[in-house]
C-alpha cells in the first residue's frame, strides 16, 4: 500500500454515461500530460467515431479496447498515468455498466481517493450508491463527488446544491462521516469543456471551492498503515547452498558477512504494516515460536529497518520450519487467529451465493478451505439498510458468516487493509467469485468447528473390508435412476458391502420435509443430502443417491464436499423421448399441461454433467448391465 | 517517518510481484527482449532473490532482425550473470525466409514473434511468463492486468479478465493455462529512466544518441543495420545523430533525432517532449485495433 505522498492513486467511478473517461482524458490534456501525437490521433478519431459531434472525445483516449470503442462504453479498468509539479497520479478508469462491478472494484481496491461522478441532469442514481458503498467498504476515505455536464444543466446553482446534498447523505449513510480523516468535496463541473477541472470556471461565478486538480495534489496519499503494527507474509523462501552455483556473485560467492556459512536462509517478502528493526524479536504464526531479526535485506543492501511496501528478506536467529505464507509480526502486537468470521462481501459470480457452499479462501497469508455457513443481510442500495436475505445475487453487496478449515491470522479490515482482505475463488472453474473484508471473528463454536474424532473413517472402512464412497446417480424423471439404485444395492449387499441408498422417499419426508422447491431450498435439500452422504462415508458405508439434481453447481457442491475420488458421477442419460414415453408417473402429461412448474426437461433445464465419471443409456440395456458396468468401475478403482 | 519516494514504492511493488508469481510459479521464464524495460525487469528479478540468483531462466525470441548491438549486449549481460538463456526462432519463419521487408510487418510479426513465443512456451511448458511491458505504452495494453491470465492457447480474452483485487492475485490455473506477469505496469517511460540512473542499470548503447547511417523513409528515420535492408530508388544513406526510444526488429523501429547521449541528458529530453514513446513502432500502426488483436492472438 502506498506510503509516499508523491504518488496517489486514484479511480475514476460511478454510473454509466456519467463522464469519467471524459473527465479523466480532459485532466490528462489540461495538465500537459497529452502527447502530441496522441493528440492528433485523438483528433482524427473524434471526428470518426466520436460522440462529442466533431469536439474533442476525451473518452477515446481512456476506452482503448475495440468493443469498448464500438459500443462507446468502458468495460475494463484503464490504468493511465500523469505528473504535474506538485505530484504523480496513477489513476484508473472504471466502468460505471452494472455488469462490470467487479472491475470498478479492481479499480477500487489499490486507491485511496476516488472522483465520483454524478450527471448533473439525472442526479445520484443506485450505480453511484454502489460505488460509493464500495469505495467506503474499500476503506477509501478521500471522496470527490464531481456533479458533471452542468452545460446542460444550465450552471445552475440549485441543482448542484441539491445534488451535493444528496451526495452528503449518502456519505454519511455509508460510514464515512464518522471518520475523522475523511475528506469530502462536491464540486459543479463540465468534463466536456473543462470547467473547474483545473481553473475556476467563470460560467458559475458562485462556486469558490478547490477545482478537481487542486482537490487531487492536495488530499492525504498515506495510509493508515505505517502506523499500524508489523506484518509481514512469507512470500517465497531464499535457500541455497554455498556451491558457488547458485550465487548472483561469481567472484564474491556470498554477499559480504555470510562468508563461512555453508547454506543460505532467509525470508522473503513485503512489510504490509508497521516497520521492522535488525534485533526484533518477532512471532511466527501460526506455529508461535519466537526468534530474532539477524539480517535485513533491503534488496541488495543491508539495511537496519525497513517500513511499510518494503520488499525485503530477512535472516531470522535459529532453525525454523517457516513456510510461504506465514506471519511474522512483533509479539506484543500480534495479529489474532480465529476460524469462524463475520465479513463483507461483494458478490461478483453469476450464480448466486447461497450458504451452505464451499470455496477456496485467499488471503495474504495463503489458501485456504472456506465455507459460507451464513448469509446475514444484504446491503440496501437506497439508504445502505441492511435487509434480510437468504442470497447474494451478482453485485450484491452483504454480511455473511465464513468458516476456514483451520485458525487464520488476520486484522480486521477496519484496521489493516492489507490483512484484512481476501478473494473467494471458486474450486471447479477458478474464478474469483468474491472479494471481503473481515469484520470480526465470531467466537461462536471455533474450537469445535471441523474438528476430528478419534477414531477415523479409515478405520471405520476398514472393519467393512471396504473404502467408501457416493455414487451420485443423476438424471431425468423416469430415467430409471431408483431402479438402477436398488439394482446396485442388491448386488453389493450380496457380496458382502455395508451400504446405503439415499433417494426421494427416504429423504423428502423426513430430514427435508421442511423444504419446498424454490431455488434456494433445491439448493438446501442438494446440500443436505451431500452432508448426510458425507458423514455416512466417514461411517464407512458405500452410499448410493438417486436424485434428479438438475444443477451441476449442486454436484460439484457436493463433489467438493466429499474427500478427493469419492464422489462418482454417473448420468443416466436415457433421452428425454425414452423417459416421457416411459412416464411412470404420468408427470411429463401433467407438466405438458403446465400443471407442474419449474419439471425438469420441460420447463426447467437439466444440466447434463461434463466429465461424469460414468454415462449409462438405460434404453438400448438391461438394468442388470448398467449395474454391472458401475460395479466393474468400483472394482477398478478399489472401492470392492 | 522518512520519506518514500514514488520511484522506491514503484520498485518495491514490483519486486513483490516478481515473488509472488514465482512462489506460484511451476515453470517460470522471464521474457528478455534485451531493451531498457528488459534491463529494469531483470534488475529487479535479481533483487528479490539476492543473494541466490533468479529461480528462472531468460527466454529471447530472435526475430534474426534484431539489431547487432543488442545481441552483443544480451551475450554480454547473460555471461556477467552467470544466467540461463534460452533463444528460440521459428523454424518454419526461418526456412520460408520470413523477412519484414518483404512480407510485411503484420505477417512477420504474426510469424516471428507470436508464433515463435508460443512455440518457446509449449516446449518448454512454462505456466508464468514475466514481460517487461508498461500500461502507460499503449490504449489497449492500459487495460491489462499485471497477473493476465492466458488460456491454453495462449489467447487474452479482453472483455473477461480476472478481477485484480488489492495485492492478492488469484493465479489459480488447469493444465496448460498460464499467466503473463508484468512487473512493470504501472512504471512510465521517465520512471524507467530515473531507475536507471539511480541504479546505474547498464543498457544497449542504441538508446543514446550518436552518428549513425540512416534512410528517410516514410518519414521515419531507419537505421541502416546490416545488407539486407535495401535502400529504394532515390533514397540517400546519410549520417544523422539519432538514438532510439524504444528497441524492436531494425526495420521496423525508427531512430529519433536527439542530442541526448547520456541517462540524465535523456530524462531531460523526455521532461520536456512532446511525442510518445511507441510513435516509433511501426508494427502498432498496421491495422485497427492492431495492439490488442496482435495480444488476443498470444503477443505480448
Ligand atoms: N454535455 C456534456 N456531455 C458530457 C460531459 N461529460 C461527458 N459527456 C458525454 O457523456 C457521454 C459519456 O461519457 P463517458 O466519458 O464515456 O462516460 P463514462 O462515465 O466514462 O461511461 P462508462 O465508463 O461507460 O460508464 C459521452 O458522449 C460524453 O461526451 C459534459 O460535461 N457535458
Ligand atoms: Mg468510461
Amino acid at each position: 500500500m502506498p506510503v509516499c505522498s508523491d504518488m496517489l492513486r486514484f479511480l475514476a467511478c460511478g454510473s454509466v454515461d456519467d463522464g469519467k473517461s471524459t473527465l479523466i482524458g480532459h485532466l490528462i490534456h489540461l495538465t500537459g500530460n497529452l502527447p502530441d501525437d496522441q493528440l492528433h490521433v485523438l483528433e482524427a478519431e473524434s471526428s470518426r467515431i466520436g460522440t462529442t459531434g466533431g469536439a474533442l472525445d476525451y473518452s477515446l483516449l481512456l476506452d482503448g479496447l475495440m468493443a469498448e470503442r464500438e459500443q462507446g462504453i468502458t468495460i475494463d479498468v484503464a490504468y493511465r498515468y500523469f505528473e504535474t509539479p506538485r505530484r504523480k497520479f496513477i489513476v484508473a478508469d472504471t466502468p460505471g455498466h452494472e455488469s462490470y462491478t467487479r472491475n470498478m472494484a479492481t479499480g477500487a481496491s489499490h486507491c485511496t481517493a476516488a472522483l465520483i461522478l454524478v450527471d448533473a441532469c439525472q442526479g445520484v442514481l443506485p450505480q453511484t450508491r454502489r460505488h460509493v458503498l464500495i469505495c467506503a467498504l474499500m476503506g477509501i476515505r478521500n471522496l470527490l463527488f464531481a456533479v458533471n455536464k452542468m452545460d446542460q444543466a444550465d450552471w445552475d446553482e440549485a441543482r448542484f446544491r441539491r445534488i451535493e446534498q444528496e451526495c452528503h447523505r449518502m456519505a454519511g449513510a455509508a460510514g464515512l462521516l464518522a471518520n475523522s480523516r475523511c475528506d469530502l468535496l462536491a464540486v459543479p463541473v463540465s468534463a466536456l469543456q473543462g470547467d473547474n477541472l483545473t481553473a475556476l470556471s467563470d460560467r458559475m461565478p458562485w462556486y469558490g471551492g478547490a477545482t478537481v486538480l487542486e482537490w487531487l495534489e492536495s488530499c492525504t496519499a498515506e495510509e493508515a498503515a505505517a502506523d499500524a503494527p508489523f506484518r509481514l507474509p512469507v512470500q517465497y523462501v531464499l535457500k541455497g547452498s554455498n556451491d558457488g552455483r547458485g550465487c548472483q556473485h561469481d567472484g564474491e560467492r556470498w554477499p559480504a558477512g555470510c562468508d563461512g556459512r555453508a547454506t543460505w536462509r532467509s525470508y522473503a517478502g513485503s512489510v504490509v504494516s508497521g516497520r521492522v528493526r535488525v534485533g526484533d524479536r518477532i512471532v511466527i504464526l501460526p506455529s508461535g515460536v519466537e526468534t530474532t531479526v539477524e539480517r535485513l535485506l533491503i534488496g541488495d543492501r543491508d539495511a537496519d529497518s525497513a517500513e511499510t511496501g518494503m520488499a525485503v528478506s530477512l535472516v531470522l536467529g535459529g532453525e525454523h520450519d517457516i513456510v510461504r505464507g506465514d506471519c511474522l509480526a512483533h509479539p506484543a502486537d500480534r495479529p489474532e487467529q480465529a476460524g469462524l468470521f463475520k465479513v463483507r462481501l461483494v458478490w461478483m459470480d453469476q450464480q448466486p451465493l447461497y450458504a451452505g457452499r464451499r470455496y477456496l479462501f485467499r488471503s495474504v497469508f495463503g489458501t485456504i478451505e472456506a465455507r459460507i455457513s451464513r448469509i446475514r443481510d444484504r446491503v440496501g442500495l437506497d439508504a445502505y439498510q441492511l435487509l434480510a436475505a437468504d442470497r447474494l445475487a451478482q453485485n450484491d453487496i452483504g454480511e455473511v458468516e465464513l468458516s476456514l478449515a483451520r485458525l487464520f491470522p488476520f486484522d480486521p479490515y477496519s484496521e489493516n487493509r492489507e490483512t484484512g482482505a481476501f478473494i473467494l475463488l471458486d474450486r471447479v472453474s477458478n474464478a474469483t467469485v468474491a472479494c471481503g473484508m473481515i469484520q470480526h471473528p465470531l467466537r461462536r463454536g471455533s474450537n469445535i468447528h471441523w474438528q476430528r474424532e478419534d477414531l477415523t473413517r479409515e478405520l471405520r472402512a476398514g472393519l467393512n473390508g471396504q473404502k467408501p464412497c457416493v455414487i451420485w446417480l443423476t438424471g431425468l424423471s423416469g430415467s430409471g435412476k431408483s431402479t438402477l439404485a436398488n439394482c446396485l444395492e442388491r448386488m453389493l449387499h450380496d457380496m458382502g458391502h455395508h451400504t446405503m441408498l439415499l433417494d426421494g422417499d427416504n429423504v423428502r419426508h423426513g430430514l427435508n420435509r421442511d423444504l419446498g422447491f424454490t431455488e434456494a431450498d433445491r439448493i438446501e435439500n442438494i446440500r443436505r443430502i451431500g452432508e448426510v452422504a458425507k458423514l455416512m462415508t466417514d461411517a464407512g458405508l458405500i452410499v448410493i443417491t438417486a436424485f434428479i439434481s438438475p444443477f451441476r453447481a449442486d454436484r460439484d457442491m457436493v463433489r467438493a464436499l466429499l474427500t478427493d475420488g469419492e464422489f462418482i458421477e454417473v448420468h443416466i442419460a436415457t433421452s428425454l423421448e425414452a423417459c416421457e414415453a416411459r412416464d411412470p408417473k404420468g408427470l411429463y402429461r401433467k407438466a405438458r399441461k403446465g400443471e407442474i412448474p419449474n419439471f425438469t426437461g420441460v420447463n426447467a433445464p437439466y444440466e447434463e454433467p461434463l466429465t461424469p465419471e460414468l454415462r449409462l443409456d438405460t434404453a438400448s440395456r438391461s438394468v442388470r448391465d448398467c449395474a454391472e458396468d458401475i460395479m466393474s468401475l468400483l472394482r477398478q478403482d478399489g472401492f470392492v | 517517518m522518512s520519506r518514500v519516494t514514488a520511484l522506491t514504492q514503484l520498485e518495491n511493488e514490483s519486486i513483490r510481484i516478481i515473488r509472488e508469481a514465482v512462489a506460484e510459479a511451476e515453470r517460470p521464464v522471464m521474457l528478455y527482449s534485451i531493451g531498457k524495460d528488459s534491463s529494469v525487469m531483470l534488475h529487479l528479478a535479481l533483487k528479490a532473490f539476492y543473494p541466490l540468483k533468479p529461480p528462472f531462466p531468460l527466454l529471447h525470441v530472435d526475430t534474426t532482425w534484431k539489431f547487432k548491438e543488442m545481441i552483443h549486449f544480451r551475450n554480454e549481460t547473460v555471461r556477467r550473470l552467470g544466467l540461463e538463456l534460452i533463444t528460440h526462432t521459428n523454424p518454419d519463419g526461418l526456412r520460408d525466409g520470413i523477412s519484414p521487408l518483404i512480407h510485411g510487418s503484420r505477417l512477420y510479426t504474426d510469424i516471428m514473434k507470436t508464433d515463435a513465443l508460443k512455440q518457446a512456451l509449449n516446449e518448454h511448458r512454462f505456466d508464468m511468463v514475466f514481460g517487461g511491458a508498461r500500461r502507460d505504452e499503449e490504449k489497449s495494453r492500459a487495460k491489462e492486468r499485471v497477473f493476465s491470465f492466458r488460456d491454453a492457447g495462449h489467447r487474452w480474452e479482453p472483455r473477461g479478465q480476472r478481477p485484480e483485487l488489492w495485492d492478492i492475485p488469484n493465479l489459480r490455473r488447469n493444465r496448460g493455462e498460464s499467466f503473463r506477469v508484468f512487473p512493470l505496469s504501472n512504471w512510465t517511460e521517465l520512471d524507467v529512466w530515473r531507475y536507471i540512473d539511480q541504479e546505474s542499470i547498464p543498457v544497449v548503447p542504441l538508446y543514446f544518441s550518436a552518428e549513425r547511417p540512416i534512410v528517410e523513409r516514410g518519414g521515419q528515420l531507419i537505421m541502416l543495420d546490416d545488407e539486407r535492408l535495401e535502400l529504394e530508388p532515390g533514397e540517400q544513406p546519410q549520417l544523422r545523430r539519432i538514438r532510439f526510444r524504444t528497441l524492436g526488429c531494425y526495420p521496423l523501429t525508427a531512430g529519433v533525432e536527439s542530442a541526448a547521449s547520456s541517462v540524465a541528458e535523456i530524462i531531460a529530453e523526455l521532461e520536456t517532449v512532446c511525442t510518445s514513446e511507441r510513435c516509433g513502432r511501426l508494427i502498432d500502426f498496421d491495422q485497427a485495433g492492431s495492439m490488442e488483436k496482435k495480444k488476443q492472438e498470444g503477443y505480448f
